[in-house]
């Protein structure tokens, strides 16, 4: 049983690997269309690693912006990686040295949804769910992201696939388990609602982020335990 | 310096301040943890910003919202969930939908 389950784990890893690494094929493309080339394009995927902030940085180059205007923004959009590693505690801890080096730079959005889609009570399959969906989407995205850079313009808009869509439902359906309980679920729809009412209004980063308001509001109070989504 | 090693310099500085970030979230130190009310809200965080991004990925669009091809990939992709599909079906089928919708014109 351990076993399928571990499989449905690499399956979902692998899948999510491969659709995130197609996008870095349009991250590369523009990168250079932005001004930099193919040695630059490839370190920011190697060293910054966060897809929204790396979309950020050559956004605000490609628009003429100042160096330490897109590492603001960079930074900004990838604030939320640092409460993924609170979140992951429970499931990555203990990690030292080299390890805890390399765990950080593999802790985004999907390989922490990865991991907390899978069973609570299964900490092998959340651990083999982080390292294998982290590692996976790195060597996916940093190998596409060169590939897209060398290709530039001649590539096609990821769109006109349905990548864009199939990113958000991915992530719908990796939040989902973890939307069993009333509270998990008004959580959810007060994070949606919150992020959208901000979007119009608010710098790219803001509205995401802001949704952590909404944990601390419902995590305050003491609900009873089964309420709290492990 | 040229423009050019700026550039470099402000990669290094992104790319270390991203790392930096993601090793902090790993660093909060266990005492802070085991508090009760901060691990509610560490388990609460996740699912927050999960859907924060899902509901930003579906609808925002250049600094604002709109409803296209994306919504209806959405939709569908809930129907999938609660049908139970595979988690490879779900995304695939969103995909479809939502290349379907544009070869057709629409959103």
């Amino acid at each position: 049983m351990a076993g399928v389950r571990l499989d449905a784990t690499r399956q979902q890893a692998l899948s999510v690997s491969l659709a995130t690494g197609a996008y870095g094929l349009s991250f590369g493309a523009l990168s250079v269309a932005a001004g930099l080339d193919v040695w630059q394009t490839a370190a920011l995927s190697l060293l910054v690693f966060s897809g929204g902030s790396q979309f950020a940085f050559v956004g605000v180059i490609g628009a003429g912006g100042g160096a330490a205007a897109s590492v603001a923004t960079s930074t900004f959009l990838g604030l939320r990686n640092g409460f993924y590693g609170v979140g992951l505690a429970p499931v990555l801890r203990p990690m030292r040295g080299w390890r805890k080096a390399w765990g950080a730079q593999v802790t985004i959005d999907e390989s922490t949804a990865v991991a907390l889609a899978q069973p609570a009570e299964d900490v092998e399959a959340r651990r083999a769910g982080f390292w294998w969906t982290g590692v996976g989407v790195f060597v996916a995205w940093n190998a596409i992201t060169v590939l897209g850079a060398l290709l530039g313009t001649r590539i096609g808009d990821p769109a006109d696939w349905g990548l864009d869509a199939a990113a958000a439902a991915a992530f719908l359906a990796l939040v989902w388990p973890r939307l069993a309980h009333r509270r998990a679920q008004a959580v959810a729809a007060a994070s949606c609602l919150l992020a959208l009412a901000l979007t119009p209004i608010a710098p790219p980063g803001v509205p995401v982020l802001a949704a952590a308001v909404v944990a601390v509001v419902a995590g305050w109070g003491h609900p009873r335990p089964e309420k709290v989504p492990e | 310096m040229s423009a050019y090693a700026w550039m470099w310099v402000a990669i290094v500085a992104a790319g270390l301040l991203s790392w930096a970030t993601k090793l902090t979230g790993h660093s909060v130190p266990e005492a802070w943890l085991e508090n009760p009310r901060v691990h509610r809200i560490a388990a609460f965080v996740t699912v927050a910003l999960l859907s924060a991004l899902v509901a930003v990925q579906t609808f925002a669009s250049g600094g604002g919202l709109t409803v296209d091809a994306r919504l209806a990939a959405v939709a569908v992709a809930a129907v999938l969930l609660w049908r139970r599909a595979p988690f490879i079906v779900v995304v695939a089928g969103a995909a479809a939908v939502a290349a379907g919708l544009r070869a057709l014109g629409w959103g």
